[in-house]
């Protein structure tokens, strides 16, 4: 990893070092620090003025992470391995509610990310085509009570190397994917990496899903969360550098997984995540930070802004897939209400046409049914997701400001220091002074490496972010065009069906004589 | 070209500048006088009738509360709302009031029709003021005596109802048409509900379109991307698929819901018809067991004949009025449903197929840019 490799042409990939032999990374069984790769391939399209370029990560590796272990260690007890007791449950699998969610859409709804969208070539990352494709599938109830559990199949398809296969899948559960999140958090969010974050608990949903109750609720609850699993997935192996990290591979490879306890809500891990979540917003608000870059400013005041609109916009998206839905159940009803009126008419014509009328309204109900599906699982989630992503990268700003205040306070320390060996110049006790200045000095020497390391830490993260929200810029662009182009199409096809079922009512209402 | 004849916020406001206008409306059926007689008072030396002829159902009180509602909240808000948001409240409000507005002309239009053609009606004094007095009428509001007889005579109404819809009718057209109307009556009821229901759910999905066409007009105007015209150009598409939107629940509700609430007045009207000519058939017969009665004690024989007599004359009056009301009533009914349910196809295929040139036009220009 040459000083040139910053600026070389897009060839050399990470994958390319990889075949070199260069232990980057360490088997997955005996990983306790899991590295992420050199940057070194990538290219930075951002001006960068000023700040080291290259070979900060190349110095003391094990410095940068030895930090990094001592964060883990912290708040990511479930590096321990638990394997789960009790004899293998029973397996009761659940009917996909193809009933409640029809892909009429063209591709199906969930496919957000089809084969379409990688084929673009993205120069910057690496000439190996983007090859891979993560379907999540096959819900099964594993077991009883409150002991029950959602299993869910992880199929992976891709033409990766780094990969042991072409095709494989796996066995996986929600708090799995939870633990994965955990891990990637905890070794990449600090140093400026966008961590896309994990479907949200839903104690409510899985309480219902546990007690056994099959019903539409319960079936739509499984089907929205399998869909929002399968994008969280997509989303991690689309970083780059996340694709390469061996807890996601292990978790996308491996049959069997440890498994990570401490994401259940009510544990003593939960609880410590929430205390530490607080105390973090705390720090936040007393960190007055001088920004010498006025590009990181921008940028938050921007994000901040889209944060804003974007969940103005969920809402109200949330608020058309409601009444989309009430649409739907209303003309169910309207429609057999007229067909009743249709059978209690006499005139025998008028008695047909409103029989048609209510099938008519029949199919148009399952017209909206289908489009406010389509409102919900393209749309709604897309918004979704995005406010959720945003959180992510506020909080690598806010990591960078940490990793400022900690450069500053080593800085203050040093400054402390030095005074404190100026006035040692001054005191009678000649006895006592060879020793303390002696001291002192060790202390300057290690506060000098601090300062030092404090500072490249900063440059580093402010590098890494600058990198990260150009990449998440570029996918935001790209997200957002595919899908609310896919949007608009399952409109069109709506509208479609609307203009067949009224052409064929029309002659069936002229017929009345 | 996505403009074309698809806007139509002005051409409400051309309609209503056009001036009078024709409408159809069906005067056939209503040449005839229609009498009935709703009771007959026997005093000691002559017979007091009440008659009332058949007038049509008076139009229905035009309800602008909601618009009301949005416009004090409207006034209320103006200071919080950006222009455009204001602009586009105000739009959507004006709209309204004219559909509203629009609807309730329609249905003042087809109750002056049909009083003119009513040969007796047509020349009542009140009706030639009413349309020809150029100043302002100053109607009387009912006071609180009128307001209480009415509202005993409904209970009475009622009351009775009960009791003289259990006589079977020996006349089979009769008895079918009874049977006809309770149950036609009830699900016309059930089926103006739900289509009123159906059609708030699609104003508020247009509501919704609306405020998503907002934001994204924001998120236009701030993105520094890309998206930024993409953005623009999506919320320009659902500016203009909501007004449809909000049109085609304007329409449903004009050729649907107002069609079903009209044959629920009128299958109630139908329903009083039968009330009233059981209620003489009630009279008709205490009036025979009273002649019985009379001709047995040999006492008042010819008053009780003669109250017989004009019991009978009323019973077939009304008998013979009611069946040709009520044939009209199921040939009227037939026309209008027609007329209405054409109409809406019509108007539902127009629309639809105006989103569908703006949502594929707006695709064209997206995936062509991308």
């Amino acid at each position: 990893m040459a000083d040139t490799a910053r600026d070389a042409p897009p060839e050399q990939t990470d994958f390319h070092e990889l075949e070199d032999g260069e232990e980057l990374f360490p088997e997955p069984a005996t990983t306790q620090e899991s590295q992420p790769a050199s940057l070194a391939a990538e290219d930075i399209s951002t001006n960068s003025n000023g700040p080291k370029q290259d070979s900060l990560f190349d110095d003391d590796p094990e410095d940068l992470f030895a930090e990094a272990t001592e964060e883990v260690s912290l708040d990511s007890p479930e590096r321990d391995v638990l394997l789960s007791d009790g004899p293998s449950p029973a397996i009761t699998p659940i009917t996909p509610p193809t009933s409640v969610i029809t892909p009429r859409i063209g591709h199906t709804h969930d496919d957000m990310f089809t084969h379409s969208s990688f084929d673009e070539i993205e120069e910057e990352e690496g000439g190996d085509s983007f090859d891979i494709h993560i379907s999540v599938s096959d819900p099964e109830k594993v077991g009883d009570g409150m002991n029950a559990y959602m299993a869910y199949k992880v199929t992976t398809k891709t033409s990766i190397s780094l990969f042991k296969r072409n095709e494989f899948a796996v066995k996986r559960r929600f708090s799995d994917f939870l633990g994965l999140h955990s891990k990637l958090a905890s070794k990449y969010l600090h140093i400026g990496y966008i961590v896309p974050p994990a479907p949200e608990k839903s104690i409510v949903g899985m309480t219902k899903v546990k007690v056994g109750k099959e019903d539409q609720s319960s079936n739509e609850f499984v089907e929205k969360r399998r869909s929002a699993l399968e994008r969280y997935l997509m989303r991690t192996v689309k970083h780059p550098i996340l694709l390469k990290d061996p807890d996601v591979l292990q978790f996308l490879e491996s049959s069997e997984l440890p498994r990570a306890v401490s994401t259940q809500a009510l544990s003593s891990a939960g609880l410590l995540r929430m205390v530490n979540k607080a105390a973090d917003a705390v720090n936040k608000m007393t960190i007055k930070m001088n920004e010498s870059d006025a590009w990181f400013e921008e940028k938050q005041q921007h994000f901040e802004n889209l944060d804003v609109q974007l969940r103005k916009l969920h809402t109200s998206v949330e608020s058309l897939v409601c009444h989309r839905k009430e649409l739907s159940v209303n003309t169910a009803q309207f429609a057999k209400s007229a067909a009743m009126l249709g059978n209690s008419e006499d005139h025998t014509a008028l008695s047909r046409a409103l029989s048609q009328l209510a099938e008519v309204e029949e199919k148009i109900d399952q017209l909206h049914q289908d489009q406010a599906n389509a409102d919900f699982y393209l749309f709604s989630e897309l918004l979704g997701d995005y406010v959720r992503l945003l959180t992510a990268v506020k909080g690598v700003f806010d990591h960078r400001m940490k990793t400022w205040q900690k450069w500053q306070d080593s800085q203050m320390l040093l400054q402390k220091k030095r005074e404190a060996e100026a006035k040692l110049q001054f005191t009678n006790k000649p006895d006592k002074l060879q020793q303390a200045k002696d001291e002192i000095k060790e202390e300057i020497e290690e506060l000098e490496g601090k300062v030092q390391q404090g500072e490249r830490d900063f440059e580093q993260i402010s590098k890494t972010i600058r990198k990260e929200v150009s990449r998440f810029e570029k996918e935001r662009v790209k997200d957002f065009k595919t899908i609310i182009i896919k949007y608009l199409e399952s409109l069109v096809q709506t509208q479609q069906q609307l203009i067949k079922y009224w052409e064929a009512f029309l002659p069936e209402a002229k017929a009345i004589s | 070209m996505m403009q074309e004849g698809l806007d139509d916020g002005p051409d409400f406001l051309s309609e209503e500048d056009r001036g009078p206008r024709a409408v159809n409306v069906d005067l056939q059926t209503d040449a005839m006088l229609q009498v009935d007689i709703s009771d007959a008072l026997s005093e000691r030396d002559k017979v007091k009738f009440t008659v009332h002829t058949k007038i049509p159902p008076a139009p229905p009180r035009p309800d602008f509360d909601a618009s009301r509602e949005k416009l004090q909240k409207l006034g209320e808000g103006e200071g919080s709302m950006t222009k455009e948001e204001f602009t586009k409240m105000k739009q959507e409000l004006e709209a309204e009031y004219l559909a509203i507005f629009k609807k309730t002309v329609a249905m003042h239009e087809v109750f002056l029709c049909r009083v003119a053609a009513h040969p007796v009606l047509r020349k009542d004094l009140n009706f030639h003021v009413f349309l020809e007095y150029n100043q302002d009428l100053s109607v009387r509001g009912k006071n609180k005596k009128e307001k209480l007889e009415d509202f005993f005579k409904n209970v009475v109404k009622s009351a009775d109802g009960v009791l003289v819809a259990g006589v079977k009718d020996v006349d089979d057209f009769f008895e079918h048409e009874k049977t006809f109307l309770l149950e036609y009556h009830n699900r016309v009821k059930d089926a103006s509900a739900k289509s009123d229901r159906m059609i708030r759910s699609h104003k508020n999905a247009a509501d919704d379109i609306n405020r998503i066409a907002s934001s994204l007009y924001t998120l236009g105007t701030q993105d520094s991307t890309d998206l930024c015209k993409f953005f623009l150009k999506v919320s320009e598409l659902f500016e203009k698929t909501r007004k449809i939107e909000a049109r085609i629940a304007a329409d449903e509700d004009l050729k649907l819901a107002d069609l079903l609430k009209y044959y629920l007045r009128e299958s109630q009207a139908a329903k009083d018809l039968l009330y009233r000519r059981s209620r003489a058939l009630v009279d008709y017969e205490n009036a025979n067991k009273a002649l019985d009665k009379a001709r047995a004690k040999n006492r008042d024989v010819l008053q009780a004949e003669t109250s017989q007599q004009l019991c009978c004359h009323k019973f077939e009056k009304i008998s013979e009025s009611a069946k040709q009301e009520l044939i009209d009533f199921k040939t009227r009914r037939v026309a209008a449903f027609r007329k209405n349910l054409v109409e809406l196809a019509e108007l539902e295929l127009k629309h639809a197929k105006g989103n569908l040139q703006l949502l594929q036009g707006c695709l064209g220009i997206l995936k062509g840019n991308t």
